[in-house]
């Protein structure tokens, strides 16, 4: 039996195709620019705010109610940087730990499965929950006061969940062909996880971590929550110090009536990004020179 | 192209466990010197499907042998149970013995790391670290508590698999710059630089163009006065040129298994027949 032609033809549509696609092209070239253009008033606006508050004493003083123009950061900066570097210590050995074990270790049975599914949905739940948690846990049941190390271990709650997913899509992108050359020269299986699992998944775990701290730096609701303070007039000298940070003392600066705030306000933003880049940079450069080692 | 006949490689590695005096029956009979690997009965599982049934061979040490059949008759399961890399699969279920130089494969006495450092093994497509070459060769060495030194080591290992020429100037450069066809030999550079007895290679042409797949057999032809080489291929001509026994398995059996110069020349069994020329696969 030949294959009969059918009669119907082609009718290609080039024109309305083409104009489709251009029409497409144009959209998401609109919605960068609206993205783009949000995000650049709000900068432009904190920095016109702020930036001629910005001043060796703003980073130097303390904050003073009845005179704003000589009041400062001091104590926030540095309540954000011992949170930071604590939530950090602690969240990060945790956090990559975490996803090694699930990825390169556990079965894949039910539990497993489950834990995931549990994982994920906490990245989900609203920061001011963990605050709650936090108070009752590391505020109240383990007697750890208002202190920078209560802030900082429910910061790490917080951000456990998104360093372990990130770390574990970061490992499960590994090609498994790099595991199973390592395993056929005979490497246990720490040797593989060490030599060649870590290395090439660390730039995906960095970036991980990168954005957890970053949310972590500007959270406020959880701290709130924890009863950090606005005004404390000293910085952190140890674990337990009482202790506030710049969310916070940019949250108690707006809200007050005088313009004066708000301007330290903007300026304590300025701030809080320029401490937030700084750390990005650093990761990156760490990134850099990990790939430079790997050769 | 010249092979550089290099002195033996210090033999500083610790040598594997010695071998308790267990003699097996030898399914060759052609073969004097006692068989580098044996399966009695060897049957594999994925779940409910049968990869590998009843397979019962002996290979010899310091030959080519060479496994054919079509795609999914279970020659590369077959060959990944002799250093237990089958262990990384899900579900699967091994019954009979692969003996390994008379010990026990899948005892549970037997460390399969320390297995794998004496059977080495090559894989389908190049799977380079992505490190500089000499940290490619040396890696394997390091781990495994080689004393001696690295330089000479991957110079020696290198220069067996026919690489060193190439790349003597570029040491240090990511392995992954490499073509296709020198990435393989480097697989096959890291796997020799362990000093295994064994070495097992799984379609390491496969990937490969025809002159490179040609330095290969090449190199595979000196290889085996060092090794034992087990090769799995779906190239019948590759099996014909490199290799000195060849097995035939079909849908998970092991069809005939004898001297490549038999096989191809008057093969017993009608279904062997078939395939090498050419009715199916």
């Amino acid at each position: 039996m030949s294959v009969q032609a059918t009669q119907a033809t082609f009718v290609p549509r080039l024109g309305a195709r083409r104009a489709i696609g251009s029409a497409f092209h144009l959209f998401c070239v609109l919605m960068l620019l609206l993205a783009v253009a949000a995000l650049g008033i709000l900068l432009v606006r904190v920095v016109m705010d702020g930036w001629a508050w910005l001043s060796m004493q703003f980073l130097t003083s303390f904050p003073s109610i009845l005179n704003p123009e000589s009041g400062g950061i001091k104590h926030a900066l540095h309540g954000t940087i011992w949170l930071i570097v604590l939530t950090g210590v602690v969240s990060v050995p945790l956090g990559i730990g975490a996803a090694v074990y699930l990825q390169e270790y556990a079965s894949s049975n039910r539990l497993t499965r489950f834990i995931q599914l549990n994982i994920a949905n906490l990245a989900g739940v609203p920061s001011i929950v963990y605050g709650i948690l936090g108070l009752a846990v590391f505020v109240r049941s383990l007697a750890l006061g208002r202190s920078v190390i209560a802030g900082a271990l429910t910061m790490s709650l917080l951000i456990l969940p998104v360093i372990i997913i990130a770390s574990k899509e970061a490992l499960a992108a590994v090609p498994n062909s790099i595991r199973l050359a390592a395993y056929a020269l005979g490497a246990t299986r720490w040797q593989v996880v060490r030599h060649h699992v870590l290395p090439a998944a660390a730039p995906g775990i960095m970036t991980g971590i990168i954005l957890a701290l970053s949310r972590a730096i500007g959270e406020a609701a959880p701290l709130i929550m924890l009863g950090a303070l606005n005004y404390v007039p000293f910085v952190p000298t140890g674990l337990t110090s009482p202790f506030s940070a710049l969310p916070i003392q940019i949250f108690s600066w707006t809200g007050l009536p005088q313009p004066e705030f708000h301007h330290l306000a903007a300026a304590a933003i300025i701030v809080l990004l320029a401490v937030l880049l700084t750390m990005n940079a650093v990761a990156i450069g760490i990134r850099m020179y990990q790939q430079k080692d790997r050769l | 192209m010249p092979l550089v006949q290099e002195p033996a490689i210090p033999a500083s590695l610790k040598p594997f466990r010695p071998l308790p005096d267990r003699r097996t029956a030898s399914g060759g009979g052609e073969t004097a010197a006692e068989p580098a690997i044996v399966t009695e009965n060897l049957s594999i599982r994925y779940g409910h499907f049968t990869a590998v049934s009843n397979v019962s061979m002996a290979i010899p040490p310091r030959q080519v042998t060479a496994i054919i059949g079509p795609s999914g008759c279970g020659k590369s399961t077959l060959l990944r149970s002799f250093n237990r890399m089958n262990d990384f699969t899900p579900n699967l279920s091994v019954s009979g013995r692969v003996l390994y130089r008379g010990r026990d494969v899948y005892d549970p006495q037997t460390d399969p790391v320390e297995l794998r450092r004496t059977i080495g093994m090559v894989f389908q497509k190049p799977n380079p670290f992505p490190k500089s070459i000499f940290r490619n060769v040396a890696w394997g060495a390091a781990i495994n508590g080689f004393t001696g030194s690295l330089d000479e080591l991957v110079e020696q290992s290198l220069r067996r698999a026919a690489l060193w020429d190439e790349v003597k100037d570029k040491l240090h450069s990511s392995a992954l710059a490499l073509s296709g066809g020198q990435q393989q030999r480097l697989c096959i550079a890291r796997a020799i630089a362990l000093q295994p007895d064994v070495l097992l290679m799984d379609e390491p042409c496969s990937a490969l163009d025809p002159i490179a797949t040609t330095r290969i057999e090449d190199l595979i032809d000196n290889l085996k006065k060092h090794y034992t080489v087990v090769l799995v291929t779906h190239n019948m001509q590759q099996a014909a040129r490199v290799s000195d026994r060849t097995a035939f398995m079909y849908m998970g059996e092991l069809v005939e298994y004898g001297k490549t110069d038999d096989i191809f020349t008057h093969p017993s069994n009608p279904r062997t027949q078939d395939y090498i020329t050419g009715r199916f696969g």
